[in-house]
């Protein structure tokens, strides 16, 4: 939050919703304050027998880990190549065009007919929100360091493998952590939706999905909060490190 | 070291398939240790010859030698100092300047060593661990005038290296230059569009016309002595004929 002014929004919004509570006083449709605010103070307490929300929030971790691992591993190669030969984005742009506006959702079926319920599906959806935000910001990356960098490698002698090694890769890794940002969002948005897939027992999406079939609003409230909790504080990880590595990007004259 | 460019030109193909000339048939020998100033107006494509020379462009027709030996692609013999800012803003000062060596497979002990020496010898040893962007345009420059020097390159190709410089800054660059010339010996191609700069700094200097550029005039600085007096009246006498050439150039 910059300024302290932006802190009256949300309390007001709390009280808002205290009063609207006592007011439907229908814990089915929206759960009072104080029942949700001690759920999130014991994080380590089992939650219907699914296990505590840490637990959970662990879990789907993992699972955004491994996708976003692999998202990185594959993108960040193929996205510098795209970025610094013509020939190889001709080659691959029109298919990256033609499979980004799918929402990685959308893979679900496919994804659970090919690596069956469990892990490697959740992954494989994982992976494919990760992966556009991290290629798209890596050819773009790539594509707008400065000439001269790589021409002054040209002329002091570095090969084209040093070029990509020294300059390329390091002029283009702002860039390419900005996608690595985004990527991480939306790989934290599709885990809470891809553990809704059937099959699915642990995590936060499925505690969510899991408490509602219970009527139990307030583990649904307090799981959301959670997800809200975890994704800004990567983000301000993400930031954190940005600033401190990347300061030459905002400081260039 | 001896350059000959020999009936070096060039022709670039706009998007629409229309060919422009930008170098015509430029013949040119530069003498070893000389300091040759390449000038000319805008457009005359002075910075193609410079970049053509750098193995950055290839050239349409022409040779370029270097002691008898053909030039194709960059050398490790040239390098060259660009006007725009150009060190890597992600490494210090020292990592700049240790870059070549780095890239020519040098261990850390001796590329730290190396740039050390060439920090020292543009007056910039105790910024070693600073970033590009905590310096003036100055510093910079002679950050990249000390990088280019770090693979001991026989001659420097300098493309308007002061031209982002403000007036005073400038003059002190020339001076500094002047200094590192004679220190280093190496032969230096000055790319410059200002009479003052040329003949302030050069043995010789090249008058190119305007586009397509062909040699105008080939004319030697050399009965000035260094440093010199930018008042004299030898320097006075070249400076009016050099810009009298230049407005005859752009009166054809």
């Amino acid at each position: 939050m910059k300024k302290p002014i932006g802190i009256i929004l949300p309390i007001l919004i709390l009280i808002a919703w205290e009063i609207a509570a006592q007011a439907i006083n229908n814990q089915f449709i929206l759960p009072k304050l104080e029942t949700v605010i001690p759920v999130l103070l014991h994080p380590t307490v089992d939650i219907l027998g699914t296990g505590s929300l840490l637990h959970n929030a662990l879990v789907s971790l993992e699972r955004v880990g491994a996708g976003f691992l692999v998202a990185l591993v594959i993108a960040i190669p193929l996205g510098v190549g795209m970025g610094w030969s013509r020939r190889l984005e001709a080659f691959a742009d029109t298919t990256v065009q033609l499979f980004r506006p799918i929402p990685p959702l959308a893979w679900g079926p496919l994804a659970i007919a090919w690596f069956s319920v469990g892990l490697s599906s959740m992954v494989f959806i994982i992976f494919l929100g990760a992966f556009f935000p991290i290629l798209l910001n890596t050819i773009d990356g790539v594509k707008s360091i400065k000439r001269t960098w790589v021409e002054v490698a040209q002329t002091l002698g570095a090969t084209e493998r040093q070029i990509l090694g020294k300059v390329v890769l390091p002029g283009a890794a702002p860039t390419i952590w900005t996608g690595l940002r985004v990527g991480f969002g939306i790989a934290w948005m599709c885990v809470i939706a891809a553990e809704w897939l059937p099959g699915t027992t642990s995590g936060l999406g499925y505690l969510t999905l899991y408490a509602y079939n219970f009527g139990q609003m307030q583990y649904i409230i307090a799981g959301m909060i959670s997800i809200g909790i975890i994704g800004i504080a990567f983000d301000i990880l993400f930031r954190w490190v940005e600033d401190r590595w990347f300061a030459w990007r905002g400081l260039e004259r | 070291m001896k350059l000959a460019i020999r009936g070096l030109s060039k022709v670039f193909v706009t998007g629409t398939g229309e060919q422009v000339p930008a170098l015509d048939g430029i013949d040119l020998t530069v003498e070893d240790e000389e300091f040759l100033c390449i000038l000319g107006p805008s457009g005359c494509g002075k910075t193609t010859l410079l970049r053509i020379i750098a193995g950055l462009d290839s050239p349409t027709a022409g040779s370029i030698t270097v002691d008898g030996e053909a030039l194709s692609g960059p050398s490790r013999r040239i390098a060259m100092i660009f006007q725009e800012y150009s060190l890597y803003p992600w490494r210090t000062v020292l990592e700049n300047v240790a870059f070549g060596p780095e890239v020519l497979g040098k261990d850390r002990e001796e590329r730290r060593a190396t740039g050390r020496k060439y920090l020292d010898l543009v007056g910039l040893s105790s910024f070693e661990k600073s970033f590009p962007y905590e310096l003036s345009g100055g510093m910079r420059q002679r950050v990249a005038v000390a990088r280019a020097l770090a693979t001991d390159p026989a001659v420097l190709l300098m493309d308007e290296p002061f031209g982002a410089l403000d007036a005073q800054t400038r003059n002190l660059m020339q001076t500094e230059l002047q200094e590192i010339w004679k220190k280093t010996q190496k032969t230096i191609l000055f790319v410059t569009h200002s009479v003052d700069e040329a003949v302030f700094l050069a043995d010789r200097i090249v008058v190119l016309t305007p586009r397509p550029g062909r040699v105008r005039e080939i004319l030697s600085v050399k009965k000035c002595p260094h440093p010199r007096d930018r008042t004299c009246s030898d320097f006075v006498e070249i400076r009016r004929h050099v810009l009298d050439l230049i407005a005859g150039g752009s009166a054809d």
